[in-house]
Formats: C-alpha cells, sequence, structure tokens
C-alpha cells in the first residue's frame, strides 16, 4: 500500500432526499475522507446509515447535493463535462449488492460484460471484444464455456463473479463494492472475498468497500470509516477502530459481531447504543492520531478520553 | 421415543418431482430434539436445511413426495400425551392440532410474513382465537399486551393498533417471534430469523430468542447458514449438507473439536478474531446438483481431504462420543489420519487461550 498518493478525496459531500414539503432525509451529511491509492478503504454501518448513498453519490449515480469530490486530480462533482463523465466510467467502477437483481436476465454473459465495452465503442471488432471477454472471466475464476449461459444458469458466487467481471472489463482503477456479499452463503463469501483481494493484488487496484458486515471488513480493509445516521462518526485504520474505538456508536456494533466461540459468546458483554444524548450536528471531528479520528463534541470527548460511557451504552 | 424428546425425525427421505428429474433433497437424515432445547442445523442454500423444517410443519409443496421415514412429535393435549406421527398425520389434523398451535415457525423476512393490511394486534390475537385458546376478545387483548412486552416491545396498548410498515425491521422481527409464541408452542422452528437484520439487531433478537426459551421452555429449532451466529443460542449443532447430516453433537464438540472437513470449511470461512490471516479459507466449487447426487460422499468433490472410498460408497455415522456423530470415511480405524487445516487449528488454540486467561 502506497500511503502518499490520493485517489479520491471527498470534502463536505451531502446527499440529502426530499421526502415532502416538511421532511427532507439528510442521508449523507457532511462527510468528508481521503482514499489512498492501492488501499481498501471501508465504510460500515446499520441500514440507513447512508453507507450506499453515499457509494452512490460518489460514483455519480445520485448527484450530490454539496461538497467536492475530487477523483484522480480531477474534480468530479458539481456540474460536468462529457470528457469527464467518460473519465469516471472508464477508472471507476461498481459492484452491486444482490448478483441476481444487477444482471440482466435476458443477456448472455457476453454481452452483460462486454456492455462497458459497447458503449465507450473500446473495441472495434467482435473477435477483439470476445477475446476481452474471455481475459477477464477468467481472472475471475470462470471459464469461457460460461460465456454463452444466462445469469440464471449461475450459482450465487458464481453470479458475483460475473458483477466483477463486468467492472474489471474498462480496466479500472477504483471500485466501489456495495455488500457484494451479503446475499452470499457463508462459504461462498470467502471465495468471493479471496477473489477480491486477489485481483487487487495483481492489477493493483483501489477499493471503496460498502459493507455491514464487520468481521469481514476486519479482515479486507486497510482503514475503515464507520456511518451512522449520514455522518462518519470513527474512522482510522483497522487497529485504530477494531482495537480502540471511541465512539460509543463503534463500541456497540463490535460488541454485536458474533464469534464462532460458544463459551465466551455466554459470557460475553454487548453494549445498546442509546443516541438520545449524543447529538452528530453539534459535533466536529477530533483527531486522536494521525490516522483516527472521531465525532464528538468537547464535553462528550472529555467523558469518552475517561472512559465514561454511562450515557450513551447500555 | 424416549421419555425427554420432543420431535424424532427418523430416516427421512424426500424428494421433488421437476420437469427435469426428480430432485432428491433430503437423503435419509436421522435426527433429535430434546424438551427445552436448541437445536441448530447449519448448512449452505439447497443443503435441505429449510425442507426439513417444512416436513415437519407438513408444509411440502405438491410436487414433493416423501420417500421413507417419520416425523414423531409428542403431542401434548389437555395434559394428556400422545405420539403422533407428522409425515402420516392428514392435512386437517395438522393444521388442527399442530400448526400455529403446538409447532410455530418464525420465517426469515420480518417484512414478507407479516400482513401489511392488518393491525399488529389482530395478526397476533388471530391464532389464539382461531385455535380457542382464549373465551373472549377481551382476554386476547390481554394475552396480546402480554406477549408484547414479553418480546420487548414498549407501549403495547399503542402499538397493537399499528401496521407492519410503521415499525422498523427489528420490531418488526419481534411482532412475528410474538405471534409465534400466541399459542405458546412446545416447539419453535427459527427459519434463519437475522439474516435479513443488522448486526446490532441481530444480537439483540439472539438475546430475546435466548430469554424466551428461558421463560417458556420451549424447544427451538434454529435454522442458519452461519455458525457464528449460533454459537450463543444452540445446545447442538447438526451440519446439513446436500440433503444429508453430516455432523452433529454438542455445540462444544462441534465449535472445539469439529471432525468432518465441510465443517472445518465451514468455520475457517469465518474470519477470525484478529483478522490477521493473509487468506481466509474458502471452500471451493458449490453444492451438487441433487437431481443427480453425487456418488458416494457429496463432499468429496470439493473436499481436500477425500479418500478414494468417498467417491465409491456413503460414508455411515461414525460416532466419537455418546453425543458426537460424523459421517466422514476419515474417521474410519483404516483411515490414513488428517488433521484439521492449520488456520482453524490455530483459532481454537485461541478460544482456548482465552478460556484460561
Amino acid at each position: 500500500m502506497s500511503t502518499n498518493n490520493v485517489i479520491l478525496e471527498v470534502k463536505n459531500l451531502k446527499q440529502f432526499f426530499r421526502i415532502d414539503r416538511k421532511t427532507t432525509t439528510r442521508a449523507v451529511d457532511d462527510v468528508s475522507f481521503k482514499i489512498y491509492e492501492g488501499e481498501t478503504f471501508s465504510v460500515v454501518g446499520e441500514s440507513g446509515s447512508g453507507k450506499s448513498t453515499l457509494g452512490r453519490t460518489l460514483i455519480r449515480i445520485y448527484d450530490g447535493v454539496g461538497g467536492d469530490v475530487e477523483f484522480m486530480g480531477k474534480k468530479i462533482s458539481g456540474k460536468i463535462d462529457k470528457e469527464t463523465k467518460h473519465f469516471i466510467t472508464t477508472n471507476m467502477q461498481m459492484i452491486f449488492q444482490d448478483p441476481m437483481a444487477s444482471l440482466n436476465p435476458r443477456k448472455k454473459v457476453l454481452d452483460t460484460v462486454a456492455f462497458g465495452l459497447d458503449v465507450n465503442k473500446l473495441v472495434s471488432n467482435p473477435v477483439e471484444r470476445k477475446n476481452k471477454v474471455i481475459e477477464v472471466l477468467k481472472s475471475v475464476g470462470l471459464s469461457e464455456d460460461h460465456m454463452n449461459r444466462f445469469p440464471h444458469q449461475f450459482s450465487g458466487g458464481q453470479r458475483q463473479r460475473i458483477g466483477v467481471a463486468r467492472a474489471l472489463i474498462l480496466k479500472p482503477k477504483f471500485i466501489i463494492a456495495d455488500e457484494i456479499i451479503s446475499a452470499l452463503d457463508v462459504s461462498i463469501q470467502a471465495q468471493v472475498i479471496n477473489l477480491m483481494k486477489k485481483l487487487q493484488r495483481e492489477l493493483g487496484l483501489t477499493y471503496l468497500f460498502i459493507a455491514h458486515d464487520l468481521s469481514m471488513v476486519r479482515y479486507i480493509s486497510d482503514r475503515v470509516a464507520v456511518m451512522h445516521l449520514g455522518h462518519i462518526v470513527e474512522m482510522g485504520t483497522v487497529d485504530d477502530v477494531y482495537n480502540n474505538p471511541m465512539h460509543p456508536y463503534t463500541k456497540s456494533l463490535l460488541s454485536a459481531i458474533p464469534h464462532p466461540d460458544p463459551d465466551s459468546e455466554k459470557t460475553r458483554k454487548r453494549f445498546v447504543y442509546d443516541m438520545s444524548t449524543v447529538i452528530y450536528n453539534d459535533s466536529h471531528m477530533v483527531e486522536l492520531s494521525e490516522t483516527h479520528s472521531v465525532l464528538t463534541t468537547d464535553k462528550d470527548f472529555e467523558l469518552w478520553s475517561n472512559g465514561d460511557y454511562s450515557l450513551s451504552l447500555k | 421415543m424416549e421419555e425427554n424428546r420432543i420431535l424424532e425425525v427418523k430416516n427421512l427421505q424426500l424428494s421433488f418431482q421437476l420437469d427435469v428429474g426428480t430432485n432428491h433433497v433430503i437423503r435419509d437424515i436421522s435426527f433429535h430434539l430434546n424438551k427445552g432445547e436448541t437445536l441448530a442445523i447449519v448448512g449452505e442454500s439447497g443443503s435441505g436445511k429449510s425442507v426439513t423444517t417444512k416436513a415437519i410443519l407438513g408444509l411440502i409443496d405438491d410436487n414433493g413426495a416423501v420417500e421413507e421415514g417419520s416425523i414423531l412429535f409428542r403431542l401434548n393435549k389437555n395434559g394428556k400425551e400422545e405420539i403422533v406421527d407428522l409425515l402420516h398425520s392428514s392435512k386437517s389434523f395438522m393444521q388442527k392440532n399442530i400448526r400455529g398451535s403446538k409447532i410455530a415457525i418464525i420465517f426469515q423476512d420480518p417484512m414478507t410474513s407479516l400482513d401489511p393490511t392488518m393491525t399488529i394486534g389482530n395478526q397476533i390475537m388471530e391464532s389464539m382465537l382461531e385455535h380457542k385458546l382464549v373465551k373472549s376478545k377481551k382476554e386476547a387483548i390481554n394475552r396480546t399486551r402480554d406477549l408484547l412486552n414479553l418480546v420487548g416491545i414498549d407501549h403495547p396498548d399503542k402499538r397493537m393498533k399499528q401496521y407492519p410498515h410503521q415499525l422498523s425491521g427489528g420490531m418488526r422481527q419481534r411482532i412475528v417471534i410474538a405471534i409465534a409464541l400466541a399459542c405458546e408452542p412446545d416447539l419453535l422452528i427459527a427459519d434463519e430469523p437475522t439474516t435479513a437484520l443488522d448486526v446490532t439487531i441481530q444480537s439483540q433478537i439472539l438475546e430475546l430468542i435466548k430469554d424466551i426459551q428461558k421463560k417458556t421452555g420451549v424447544a427451538i429449532i434454529f435454522i442458519t447458514h452461519d455458525l457464528g451466529v449460533v454459537a450463543n443460542v444452540a445446545d447442538r449443532v447438526a451440519v446439513m449438507y446436500a440433503g444429508k447430516i453430516v455432523e452433529e453433537g454438542l455445540a462444544s464438540e462441534v465449535y472445539y473439536d469439529p471432525r468432518h472437513p465441510y465443517t472445518w470449511g465451514l468455520l475457517s470461512s469465518i474470519p477470525s478474531l484478529d483478522g490477521k490471516e493473509e487468506e481466509i479459507l474458502s471452500i471451493p466449487g458449490s453444492p451438487p446438483n441433487l437431481i443427480h447426487p453425487p456418488k458416494g460422499d457429496a463432499f468429496a468433490y470439493r473436499s481436500n481431504y477425500a479418500l478414494a472410498i468417498d467417491f465409491e460408497e456413503i460414508p455411515p455415522m461414525f460416532k466419537v462420543s455418546e453425543t458426537h456423530f460424523v459421517a466422514s470415511w476419515l474417521l474410519h480405524p483404516d483411515a490414513p489420519k488428517v488433521e484439521m487445516p492449520d488456520v482453524l487449528k490455530k483459532r481454537l488454540k485461541q478460544y482456548a487461550h482465552a478460556k484460561e486467561v
């Protein structure tokens, strides 16, 4: 991992959805972070935390309502021209959660995977197109024979491999993986994760990994951001967040991870986060170390530093 | 059936007729459930774990056929006990005496298992009125209030008048549990009850299920694909693969002394506590197609530990202890000695170490 080159920088990103005249959901509320080249940066949080909205806003499925995003030195937020759009689609790709819902059931694997090439007019003849698809299918552990089949003829793990192949065909630098393993069986999850790690090593990819499974995140990530209600409440290296969590929400999340160890599970203490005493809008990011920061108010920070969580954890 | 048992499944074989052939979903499984205990059935999708519970409830689709076996259930009716074979009971008998009243089920997705057009209160009261457990609507309302308290829902009187869409995912699953408990069943089947939920909600629901068992003494069958989830709740664990039980034992035996290569694979697919390892061990390939079940041990085709005989003959259940059984030729006295993968061995040592400290 090279820690110097920033590939993506997000400053004060905001994404709001208007529900009706009175209510607006602040799905992503003033979020800032940097992702370095070649690393895996994970965003964890529960449903409704805004983690998927964050990924979708970055890749411009949604237009953000505020903030700046800089990708490989180019501004990709706000109004962008055609050239920038092309730049984004060829360098940034996304893999989705449900491999059945994200593949067109009527298209052969060949056409699904080659779609990116077709849209961007990157191949001149069918032979070249086919060869590129075969190459990428092999890299994700599928074979040439799979090319002419339809999605329903594959198992869940294989379908997710097709999703990965589709994302890789344009040789992107940066991949957003949105809950790519949560629809899969545990045994198959490990296969897909190992594949993602292998591809990262071989192709030097950078990942934004969105997930709610904290044990898998720990295994795959270099740095982690914990999201809650649209805010990043804690961010740091894997060691920072898992071994020295500061924010009560992070603590409660970590305490809820199930372990395959019956004896320790029976005595384990779990925390329930009571958020009524914590107000995010009055909080600011406090740096605990060069890599580790937490969202807090001055008053809470003092309490938490002294290990006093009596107000926020039950 | 032994005195302390509530359910006994014997040599169950079940298949479905499809256009392309016969799908042998359950291939001769036997297990039992003691009163008041929790049995976890663990397996991948397609292993037959959900179909097993459907067979217990008599909910097999019309194209399904039981080829052999019996499912004995201890039916307690007004204090009189009798043993009935659920597989060979009529539909009306099951509906009147078993389903919903004596055996209840919690499904995976709380949104699709609740009726969006009925209030929470009416949905909970439905089965107790249907099974004539209460004499009046007023009594039903009182019981519903108690149930909502039991599953940890505040302001029960207000909640009773609300609809499912007004509640969060975790609350909905609590309602589904309340419905299942409405008739005080003797057996509760939980079919992946936490898979659709967030981790924090998942741990709350698991605690709740444990708590309810302590208070009511209900026996539970817990279906899941994730061994990590059930460590906290299971007394015994049965691991299913391709329509067979491949390992069965007390939770401590299966988690700390696993013997079947498939169980090894399942356990090492979960990243460890420190998350430091270079690569987690995954199980290669995918489960077999049971329209043409493979010859011999179905897992041999994905296993690094397969012996020649695995491709020829189906292994019998070898006895490791009075409570621990494993279907693998590796346990045959003549088999070469094979050890579990290093990753797993290291991790088990860690657990043991953590216990001593």
